[in-house]
C-alpha cells in the first residue's frame, strides 16, 4: 500500500466515510469528525505510519489537505 | 426576573470567537427586546441552541419574562424534533438564522444577533404550571420526549449554592467546553451571569487549535468537563500547557477514573489551582454535591459532599436510612434544587410539584468514616455517552422499531455501548444507525451479532449473560 493510500485509508476507517467525501474536508465538515472522531483519526494516522504526532499537530490538523502538510514534517512523503 | 442583568452594567458579559465583547448592559436590553417580540405572553419556545451570543440572550430573555424555554442542541436530530414538535406544540422557535428556511410553515417574526424567532401554528397549545421556568432533556439523544421540569426556585436556589461552594465573583471568565443545552453546561452560564462575570461563549473545541488561542487571548479562568474531556485533556498533554489565566477546572457529568481524577488533582495541587469534582442530574436543576478542592487529592474517586442548601442519605433495599460508612445503598438527595418532575406530554406542562424535594438518583453510593460520598453503581438501566446519559431500554426500542424483526438487547459501560443484535448483516448498518440517530462518534457504539438474545421463562432480557463478551 502507498503512503497516499494509508492516509486515506486513515481517514476512512476513523471517520466511516467515502474516499470520494475527502477532497476538501475540514474538521466538523462531517458529523463524524467531531472532537471523538479526531482523537480516532489521529491514532489511525499514528498506527499507520508509526510516528507519535505532537500536540500543535493534532491542533494543526484541521482538514484533509492540511494533514499532508503536518504528516511531511514526520518524514511522511504522500505525493 | 432570575437575573438582573443591567446591575453589572459595564461589565463585559460575554466574548465571542471573534474577541467582540458585550457588556451586561447590552445583553440586558438585547435580551428583554427579543423576549418582548414574544406576543402571546407566557408561553412555550423551543430553543435550537449553540455556544452563541443570540442563543444566549434569547434564553435569559426568556426566562427572565415568564417565557417558558425548551433547550435543545442546535443539531438534534430532525426526525426527533419533529417528533418533539408535534407532542409539545410550542408557540414559537428560537433558532440560528441559518437554520430558519428548515420551518416553511412558521412565519419570522425578528431577527437579531444572528437568530430569528418563529412563530408556530399553535397558541397556547397546553397550560403551563405557573412554576414551571424550564424544560431541559435528560437523554434527548433517544428521541424519548422526556423533559425534567424546572422551577425558578429551583434555577436560584442552585446558582446561589453553587456560587457560594466555587466561590464564583465578577473575575471569573470561564471558558465554554459543554452546550448550553446541557445541563453543566447551562449551570456554568447560570452562576456566571449571577455574578457578573465574563463568559467566553465558543463553539470551537478542545481539539481546535482555536480554541485554545481564544483561551490564550482572552485569559480563560475556568472550564467545566465530562469523563471523556479530561481524557482528551491528557492525550492534547494539557499538564505541560502554558495558561497562565487557569484557576480551576471542575468536572461532572460522569465518573472520572480514579487515577485520572488524581493527576489532575495532583496537577491542580502544583501549579495552584483547583481542580472540582462534582456530581448532579438534571432532575436537581444541575447540582448535587462537589469534593472540595482542598480535598482533591486525598479523597480522589468520591463526589464529596452535598452542596450548600442540600442533603445526601443513601437508602438499603428495605428503604432504610443506612447509617454506617462502606454500606452501599441507593443515594436519595434532599433540596430546593429538586425539580419538579417529569413531562412526557403536553398536558404534563400543567402538573405541579410531584417530587417534594426528595429525589432518588438512581445511583449506588456509599459514604466514608469523613462523610464523603462515592458513586458505586446505577439501579437504572443507562450509560453515560461522553458525558450524556442514554436509557439503553430506549436505545433497544430505537433499534427494534426500525428494524423490525431483529431481536436487540443492549448493555456496556459509559462511553461504549454494547448493541447485541440477532442478525448478522445489520451489525454495520445498525451502528451507523445509532451514531447518526443520537448524534454520537459512533465509535461509542459496538454491535455484536448473536444467535439468540438470553432471556429468562418470563421473557426477560438477562443482562448478566451478555457481560462476558465486553468485560475484560
Amino acid at each position: 500500500m502507498t503512503n497516499m493510500e494509508k492516509y486515506i485509508e486513515a481517514f476512512t476507517t476513523s471517520l466511516e466515510i467515502d474516499a470520494s467525501q475527502l477532497e476538501g474536508l475540514e474538521y466538523q465538515g462531517v458529523t463524524q469528525w467531531d472532537s471523538v472522531g479526531h482523537m480516532s483519526l489521529i491514532a489511525a494516522l499514528e498506527e499507520a505510519f508509526d510516528i507519535m504526532i505532537d500536540v500543535d499537530d493534532i491542533l494543526d490538523l484541521s482538514s484533509f489537505e492540511k494533514g499532508k502538510e503536518v504528516l511531511s514534517k514526520y518524514g511522511v512523503e504522500l505525493s | 426576573m432570575v437575573w438582573n442583568l443591567a446591575n453589572y452594567k459595564e461589565n463585559v458579559a460575554v466574548i465571542d470567537e471573534t474577541g467582540k465583547e458585550y457588556t451586561y448592559l447590552t445583553l440586558s436590553e438585547k435580551s428583554d427586546e427579543i423576549a418582548s417580540q414574544v406576543k402571546s405572553g407566557r408561553s412555550l419556545i423551543f430553543c435550537l441552541c449553540q455556544n452563541e451570543i443570540g442563543s444566549l440572550a434569547g434564553y435569559l430573555g426568556f426566562l427572565n419574562h415568564q417565557i417558558v424555554p425548551v433547550l435543545l442542541d442546535a443539531h438534534l436530530n430532525r426526525e426527533l424534533l419533529g417528533f418533539l414538535l408535534d407532542t409539545y406544540k410550542p408557540d414559537y422557535l428560537w433558532v440560528p438564522v441559518t437554520m430558519s428556511g428548515e420551518f416553511t410553515n412558521c412565519t419570522t417574526e425578528y431577527e437579531v444577533l444572528d437568530y430569528t424567532l418563529l412563530k408556530t401554528k399553535y397558541t397556547h397549545a397546553y397550560a403551563l404550571h405557573e412554576d414551571l421556568a424550564l424544560l431541559l432533556t435528560t437523554s434527548g439523544s433517544t428521541g424519548s420526549p422526556k423533559f425534567v421540569r424546572q422551577t425558578y426556585k429551583n434555577i436560584i436556589a442552585n446558582i446561589e449554592s453553587i456560587v457560594e461552594y466555587l466561590e464564583l465573583d465578577a473575575t471569573e471568565r470561564p471558558i465554554t467546553t459543554l452546550q448550553m443545552n446541557y445541563t453543566y453546561g447551562l449551570s456554568i452560564i447560570n452562576t456566571h451571569m449571577w455574578v457578573g462575570a465574563s463568559i467566553i461563549l465558543t463553539k470551537k473545541t478542545l481539539m481546535q487549535k482555536e480554541f485554545w488561542d481564544q483561551f490564550k487571548a482572552y485569559e480563560a479562568t475556568s472550564f467545566g468537563g465530562v469523563p471523556y474531556t479530561y481524557e482528551m485533556l491528557e492525550r492534547l498533554r494539557f499538564f505541560r500547557m502554558n495558561l497562565p489565566s487557569l484557576r480551576t477546572m471542575t468536572q461532572a457529568g460522569g465518573k472520572l477514573l480514579p487515577e485520572s481524577h488524581r493527576r489532575f488533582a495532583e496537577y491542580a495541587a502544583d501549579t495552584g489551582r483547583h481542580f472540582v469534582v462534582m456530581y448532579g442530574q438534571t432532575e436537581a436543576t444541575a447540582r448535587m454535591s462537589y469534593l472540595p478542592w482542598q480535598k482533591s487529592l486525598e479523597k480522589y474517586g468520591s463526589v464529596g459532599v452535598a452542596i450548600p442548601g442540600g442533603k445526601f442519605s443513601i437508602i438499603d433495599v428495605d428503604g432504610n436510612e443506612v447509617s454506617e460508612p462502606e454500606v452501599t445503598g441507593e443515594l436519595v438527595y434532599e433540596g430546593t434544587n429538586v425539580t419538579m418532575g417529569y413531562a412526557t406530554c403536553g398536558e404534563d406542562l400543567g402538573k405541579g410539584d410531584e417530587w417534594h424535594g426528595r429525589l432518588f438518583t438512581g445511583d449506588m453510593a456509599k459514604f466514608d468514616s469523613d462523610g464523603y460520598y462515592y458513586i458505586t453503581g446505577r439501579k437504572k438501566r443507562f450509560l453515560k455517552i461522553f458525558g450524556s446519559r442514554v436509557n439503553l431500554d430506549e436505545a433497544e426500542q430505537l433499534v427494534k422499531s426500525a428494524y423490525r424483526g431483529v431481536d436487540c438487547a443492549c448493555s456496556g459501560v459509559d462511553d461504549k455501548m454494547y448493541v447485541f443484535i440477532t442478525d448478522g448483516r445489520k451489525t454495520e448498518e445498525i451502528r451507523r444507525f445509532l451514531a447518526e440517530k443520537m448524534n454520537f462518534h459512533s465509535s461509542a457504539f459496538e454491535v455484536m451479532h448473536i444467535d439468540t438474545i438470553p432471556r429468562n421463562d418470563a421473557g426477560k432480557v438477562l443482562y448478566n449473560k451478555l457481560g462476558k463478551y465486553f468485560q475484560k
